[in-house]
């Protein structure tokens, strides 16, 4: 199930514009990586190449190499489909699809893949929602709009639709950033239970969230705006946040930049 | 205790927020008066044709014969028959207009939302902008020079459709172009996030959201095109009979009724239907607005 992302060498551009600067970084399977940075470093830049979602901007290219168990997700001839189908991801806003019902939310994914068995798609469907801790909140409306629900509760949806289709790595864009601190909490938790399964890369602006939730943090900076984002450092979220090596990363978690 | 203070012990402070300048309110008093009277000056016409038409069409189309049966056999000042075969001839034209432009409106706006990039899609969108600008009569005069003139077809109902289908196109792709901008791009994440191709993601997450309002837009269409005037001028012939083939023979529509018996036919009968033949437009053309809200009501995202 859980694989490794290895990117390396990875610079990103957006048209003309060199948005991420050689970016080099493992991150193990069933660990939760942290990117953390101020705004306009490029960590959700970098997050988003990891499964191919910077391609729906026109003009956004990647050079250099993004491996999941070794293999080039970028490769001539491998298919963004079948990409994030193998990498999923939750988003800053939750954003269950309006049409459909909480159940049809959950099993999106396998139903658009063409599963028609009903039976199992119950069984996802039941089982995602667990995993998401969501199942005894809804179990009783499973037939109700997903709009219907509060916004923690609709961001866990979104969750239990991403592990309804089975990916090896979960990336996760400041995904509490619309909730309020107990949802928070809610989906903290869960990111905890989902590490055992799944490999986890999230990007916060949170830095007690990182040091709650991560094994790993990566920092990002940019020198200046205008001027790519690069990383800083990488290492094991405890030293990052007491001992890092770089003065960079020390000046920003103690609040001392700029 | 929710009560002020006392007067005396209120602190003194100047009533700063009521010192209104005479100049003001002046301004204020003129603009109100302004647009109240733009209101007016655009309602009173409106009221005024609604309610002539009501008034001099309602005596022709209270009896039953004018819902049922045609104008074949009824002398020009006679009252007697109906306009059945007129509004048949208009929904069978709006149809064929609609079979044409709903499925192609609503792919090419497909296209320019969510595949249009670069030269091609600003081409397209630049077409459909000057086609919405063609008056009637040109797309009539059109599709007469092309399959009358230059491949010696006949005049017949489908034509009349066919150059509906011009006058059509750009509302039907407008509009739906409008609802598909409408779908938030994050859904469309979610669902490439899922491993969802994007024709599926189109076909199954973008448009059923953006249905009611594509629904709404299509309805109205189709009413503005069944008043269309200039195509059944010129590409059609006046019957008086009922005619459900628009391959061949007249047809008649109810604006090709109301010009053909303002034309031809001064009795106070003709006076008649052209009243009734205008309410019945404008009945048919409400029955399709009041189905296009309902539409967008029911179908509406629930939250």
């Amino acid at each position: 199930m859980a694989k490794r992302l290895d990117l390396k060498d990875v610079d990103i551009y957006y048209g003309d514009f060199h948005a991420v600067q050689d970016v080099n970084l493992s991150v193990p399977p069933r660990t939760v990586t942290s990117f953390i940075g101020p705004s306009g470093c490029g960590k959700s830049t970098v997050l988003r190449t990891l499964n191919r979602m910077h391609e729906e901007i026109p003009g956004a290219r990647v050079e250099g190499e993004i491996q999941l168990d070794g293999e080039d997700i970028y490769a001539r001839g491998s298919d963004a489909v079948a990409v994030r189908r193998t990498i999923g991801m939750v988003f800053q806003r939750p954003n269950p699809f309006p049409t459909m019902s909480i159940r049809d939310n959950v099993v999106a994914g396998l139903k658009l893949q063409g599963v028609r068995d009903k039976k199992k798609l119950d069984e996802v469907c039941e089982a995602s929602l667990r995993g998401a801790n969501l199942w005894k909140e809804v179990e009783s409306r499973l037939d109700k709009p997903g709009g219907g629900l509060s916004g923690g509760q609709q961001q866990r949806l979104c969750i239990a639709r991403a592990i309804a289709v089975q990916p090896d790595v979960l990336l996760m864009d400041e995904p509490c950033s619309a909730l309020d601190p107990i949802s928070t909490l809610a989906i903290e938790d869960l990111i905890g239970d989902l590490k055992k399964e799944y490999t986890i890369v999230i990007v916060t602006h949170n830095m007690q969230q990182a040091a709650r939730v991560s094994d790993q943090t990566a920092f990002f900076n940019l020198e200046a705006t205008g001027k790519p984002g690069h990383l800083v450092e990488i290492d094991d979220t405890e030293k990052i946040f007491s001992n890092p090596t770089e003065r960079e990363t020390e000046d920003y978690i103690s609040g001392r930049f700029g | 205790m929710s009560t002020a203070l006392d007067a005396p012990d209120r602190p003194a402070v100047p009533e700063t927020f009521r010192s209104v300048s005479a100049s003001r309110k002046i301004k204020n008093q003129a603009a109100t008066v302004l647009v109240t009277l733009a209101f007016l000056i655009a309602v009173i016409p409106l009221v005024w044709l609604l309610v002539s038409v009501l008034v001099k069409g309602i005596p022709a189309i209270v009896s039953a014969d004018w819902w049922t049966k045609s104008l074949s056999g009824v002398t020009p000042d006679e009252v007697r028959g109906g306009v059945y075969h007129a509004i048949a001839g208009t929904l069978i034209q709006a149809l064929i207009a609609g079979i044409f432009a709903v499925p192609i409106g609503i792919l090419a706006a497909v296209y320019l939302v969510e595949y249009g990039r670069g030269r091609l899609a600003k081409i397209t969108s630049f077409m459909v902008d000057i086609l919405s600008g063609v008056p009637s009569i040109v797309a009539a005069l059109f599709i007469f020079a092309l399959f009358i003139s230059i491949l010696g077809f006949d005049q017949s109902g489908f034509l009349v459709g066919l150059a509906l289908v011009l006058l059509m196109l750009p509302v039907v792709i407008r509009n739906t172009q409008e609802m598909l901008q409408l779908v938030p791009d994050e859904l469309r994440e979610a669902a490439y996030a899922l491993g969802i191709p994007k024709w599926k993601t189109i076909l199954r997450i973008v448009l059923p959201t953006a249905l009611s309002g594509t629904v709404t837009g299509v309805m109205l269409a189709f009413a503005r095109v069944m008043g269309e005037t200039a195509p059944v001028l010129v590409l059609v012939g006046y019957a008086r009979a009922i005619n459900f083939n628009p391959f061949q023979g007249n047809m008649a529509s109810l604006p090709l009724l109301i010009y053909t018996e303002l034309s031809t036919n001064p009795s106070a009968a003709g006076q008649l239907r052209i009243w009734g033949g205008a309410l019945t437009l404008i009945i048919i053309v409400m029955i399709f607005q009041i189905i296009a809200s309902v539409i967008s009501r029911f179908s509406s995202i629930s939250k």
